[in-house]
């Protein structure tokens, strides 16, 4: 960005980061936090890596200069990113294979050791980490009682999803865990990455990995649409879902396209009572990096300007990915957003996080 | 303001709408259960002409997966995108503030009356006997 003006980092006191990424868990990690079958299964099944092919962690590209250390204890993440950054609560992402386990039992098996092994070896270690838990879509009962079970931990503060699961978000398949989670505040986090049961597009499959990555608002698209038109937001008005490394510039023209379609097409679902772009813009959040922005001062503040930033974004770095640079909010920024994306809007949206200093 | 006779009452009777045009200007006059009203033909969207719409119940909801149509109200639904409109106020359902079409005054007058008044009765000849539906614009 040219002529940046001085960053005033006076006004980011209480910085909360909603994008963090510890290192995948493997074998080691979870065993102990597993029941005996899983424990063996694990070892006897080589259930180790767990990494997602949509989210390819020991390839070299896209790292942080230290590599595989960046993120490999919360003391490398308080050494990198948490001290420098000044920032007052993080929260940790796990994007692993946890998410894409298809047998239902299993999938709940790595998703309530991998949360208890970031309460025991991450929570424990640093109390500005907080995290985001991990529950099994593919067995709703067991991520009801996942998510009941860490109720009363409020170090996690949301539950995440991959981009690309088994079925669109707004399925009511889904509700039952929609509706423990508001019980007890927690947020929907959603990040790029997919399961793989489906092409990522609605095309087929691509070729390329340049191709899946431009088309990753597309999938954030759809779940919006979904959550918006299956009434989600209806049924739970407390329910607050953030986007994570979705860009933002997408946004606008989906607001757009789906009140202006809704007013034609509401009675199929009536249940939707206003436009769908204020629907969105009291229920949606989006993190603030990757952004997909132009360079030029008057630009970014024309696309900022196209929907309700103040309230609807939230700062989230995505460390170790090497876009985290900087202190505090990204450089883009313009000044009057700073404390909204760096701590209010984040406070407002991850309820949980209440009481922190 | 004027009023002028566009039809008879028999050429609308309850569930009908007809485009009638009051000089250059088009009309879509409805009878639903008996009542009239009269918006401008001419959906503030892209124009198209509102009384060739459906007329139905407002359907409402309370929760996901429940639906009631409303007796009380009903709208007519632009033949061309489904934007719903109330025929007295020719307000939208979606956005009634910004997105409106203009209503007029109608009213059923027997033939008996109509040579009294000041009426603009330029297309055709009235009968004693019968009643007519008179828009006021
Ligand atoms: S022209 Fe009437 S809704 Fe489009």
């Amino acid at each position: 960005m040219k002529d940046a003006p001085p960053r005033d980092t006076a006004a980011i006191s209480g910085l909360i980061d909603a994008d963090i990424h510890p290192r995948n868990p493997q074998r080691h990690d979870l065993a102990p936090h597993a029941s005996a079958y899983w424990a063996e299964m694990f070892e006897y099944r080589s259930i180790d890596r767990l990494e997602m092919m949509s989210q390819p962690q020991s390839i070299g590209l896209n790292q942080h200069a230290e590599g595989a250390q960046a993120n490999a204890t919360p003391q490398d993440i308080a050494r990198l990113h948490l001290d420098p950054q000044g920032i007052s609560a993080g929260i940790l992402n796990v994007m692993s294979g946890a998410h894409a386990a298809y047998d239902p039992y299993l999938a709940a098996a790595l998703c309530e050791a991998t949360n208890r092994w970031l309460a025991a070896d991450w929570l424990g270690q640093d109390s500005r980490l907080h995290a985001a838990a991990l529950v099994p879509f593919v067995n709703p009962d067991a991520a009801v009682q996942e998510i009941n079970r860490l109720a009363p931990d409020r170090r996690f503060v949301s539950v995440l999803t991959p981009l690309m699961g088994e079925k669109p978000l707004g399925r009511r398949e889904y509700w039952p865990i929609y509706r423990a989670m508001t019980e007890h505040g927690f947020a929907l986090a959603i990040h790029p990455g997919s399961i793989y049961r489906h092409a990522p597009t609605q095309s087929g499959f691509l070729s390329y990995r340049v191709e899946e990555a431009a088309l990753a608002p597309q999938a954030f698209a759809s779940q919006l649409a979904s959550l918006v038109a299956e009434g989600v937001f209806t049924e739970f008005p407390d329910l607050r879902v953030v986007l994570l490394d979705s860009g933002l510039s997408w946004l606008p023209a989906l607001m757009w396209r789906m009140t202006k379609d809704w007013k034609g097409i509401r009675l199929e679902v009536p249940w939707i009572k206003e436009a769908p772009s204020d629907i969105i813009t009291r229920h949606v959040r989006m993190g603030t990096q990757a952004a997909d922005l132009p360079q030029d001062a008057d630009q970014i503040a024309r696309v900022l300007g196209q929907f309700d930033a103040a309230n609807m974004l939230i700062h989230a770095s995505d460390f170790p990915r090497p876009h985290a640079t900087g202190a505090g909010v990204p450089d883009w920024l313009p000044q009057p957003l700073h404390a909204a994306v760096a701590r209010d809007t984040a406070r407002a949206t991850f309820v949980r996080l209440e009481g922190l200093e | 303001m004027t009023d002028h006779v566009v039809c008879a009452l028999s050429e609308l009777p309850p569930g009908k709408a007809k485009r009638v045009m009051i000089g250059t200007r088009a009309i879509a006059v409805f009878n639903v259960d008996g009542k009239l009203s009269a918006i401008a033909d001419r959906c503030p969207h892209e124009g198209a002409s509102l009384s060739q719409g459906q007329v139905g119940g407002v359907i409402v909801s309370d929760r996901p997966g429940e639906y009631r149509v409303r007796t009380d109200m009903k709208m007519v639904r632009c033949p061309w995108h489904g934007w719903e409109f109330d025929m007295d106020t020719g307000k939208s359902w979606c956005d009634p503030a910004r997105m409106k079409t203009r209503s007029f005054g109608v009213k059923i007058c027997p033939g008996a009356t109509l040579e009294e008044g000041s009426y603009s009765l330029e297309v055709f000849s009235v009968s004693l006997q019968d009643e007519y539906v008179v828009v006021t614009v």
